[in-house]
């Protein structure tokens, strides 16, 4: 990266290249305010358009099958997309900032308790893929970060994620995805917590203990300007590979929408149902699927009469407790350790299905 | 010159590779490749979020995918 040379070479020509960032940061927050003002005025249309679009230009009928899922994807997939570009924009200029290396560096040396909320509070913006759950576990043990606090982060990455929450703020209103963010956050607070209070050290395979890393790889400073474009990318990355799933995830709810009689669901995802909400995170683990795709029908499903306590609980465990990250964190983790964090959160993600099927 | 690229093979990690074998090729430099997915190695580094790229020791870039235009940079 560029930015490299702008360190070692910032004696001599540091100053003038900063004025230059920043008038180019001047232009590019104007054309950052305009584009948020296009983007909530196109946002405002996207209802009646779709109406029109529906009844109006394709003369549907309003209460027949067909004419309610022609709208709802009309509708529903310009509005998650754009509600997709405009949080992975945000979230791409935060997590700019919080880096790994950064984390590592902030979470070092605080304790249990406050430093499991950090760690998963943390966790939800860190940029952070499940194939880079090793090193960064390997990370934080040198940093002697505590076992407990890690596995919070471990948790909170994956689980509470920005696409889950467009999508369920898109479809379900805030209420849900704000639900999801407090118990997401939760499960991982608490099941860090409860991992740390085990006294798990010695399932770590040895050899990371043995490791004795010395100080992480620098990592090149950035101006605005660099933040700005590392958003821009990572909106052109996250957005350009999921926006398929979305709109194909979309198209199924819309069908199950129109089609999929009211209430059919409720005998077997229903909150009558007991056994519905263990039966679905056993059915999550070995699922390798992501938000993007799963939400959408997860929104029609709850429409047609499942519970959203067992919907909710399918969901965090495809998403958590995925066997292909297990599979990863075996280099590391001693089985023992491994039964104890799906042991943990599993539980967690238990208690959430049932809390929401007995409050809502 | 001796390159390292390093990460366990997740699909970023394959496209750093590639991008730095094309843009050693466009640079015309004979430089050593080599792709590390030994997480022991790659942590003596300092490196504890993937992909990352090291060139004659000097870590590069960390925890993303570098661009061609960033690598022909290094070369230099």
């Amino acid at each position: 990266m560029s930015e490299q040379n702008n360190i070692s070479c910032a004696c001599n020509g540091g100053a003038p290249k900063a004025v230059k960032d920043e008038a180019g940061v001047g232009r590019i927050l104007l054309l950052q305010a305009l584009a948020v003002a296009a983007w909530y005025f196109l946002y405002l249309q996207l209802l009646p358009f779709s109406e029109w679009f529906a009844y109006g230009l394709l003369g549907l009928d309003p209460a027949s099958h067909l004419g309610s899922a022609v709208q709802f994807f009309v509708y529903d997939t310009p509005k998650v997309l754009m509600l997709l570009l405009l949080v992975v924009y945000g979230v791409g200029i935060l997590r700019s900032f919080v880096t790994v290396n950064w984390t590592r560096a902030f979470l070092a040396g605080k304790r249990e308790s406050a430093g499991n909320v950090l760690a998963a509070g943390l966790g939800v913006v860190t940029p952070f893929c499940s194939c880079s759950a090793v090193p960064l576990f390997i990370g934080f043990m040198t940093a002697g970060i505590p076992l407990g606090v890690t596995f919070s982060f471990l948790i909170a990455a994956p689980m509470v994620n920005e696409i889950a929450l467009v999508l369920l703020y898109g479809l379900l209103g805030w209420k849900v995805a704000a639900l999801y963010f407090a118990t997401g956050i939760g499960i991982a607070v608490v099941a860090g917590w409860v991992m740390g209070r085990m006294r798990l050290e010695q399932y770590v395979e040895d050899w990371v203990r043995e490791i004795r890393a010395g100080e992480a790889a620098e990592e090149p400073h950035m101006t605005w300007r660099d933040r700005f474009i590392y958003a821009l990318e990572s909106v052109r990355d996250i957005v350009g590979r999921v926006w398929k799933f979305v709109v194909l995830g979309i198209a199924a709810g819309a069908a199950i929408h129109g089609y999929v009689p009211e209430g059919q669901l409720a005998v077997i995802m229903g909150s009558e149902a007991w056994w519905s909400v263990p039966l679905s995170v056993l059915l999550g683990i070995p699922m390798y699927t992501n938000a993007a795709g799963i939400i959408p029908v997860v929104e029609a499903l709850l429409g047609k009469g499942a519970a959203l306590g067992t919907t909710l609980a399918f969901m965090m465990s495809v998403i958590a407790l995925s066997f292909p990250e297990m599979v990863i964190l075996r280099k590391v983790l001693k089985p023992r350790l491994i039964a104890a964090f799906i042991g943990v959160v599993g539980c967690g993600i238990l208690i959430v299905g049932y809390l929401f099927n007995t409050i809502i | 010159m001796k390159i390292l690229v390093m990460g366990p093979g997740c699909p970023k990690c394959e496209q750093a590779e590639k991008t730095v074998r094309d843009a050693v090729a466009e640079a015309g430099i004979a430089a050593d490749i080599e792709k590390v997915k030994d997480f022991q190695e790659i942590a003596k580094y300092g490196v504890f979020s993937t992909p990352a790229v090291v060139i004659d020791g000097e870590v590069k870039v960390v925890g993303k995918a570098p661009s061609k235009k960033d690598v022909l940079g290094w070369l230099k």
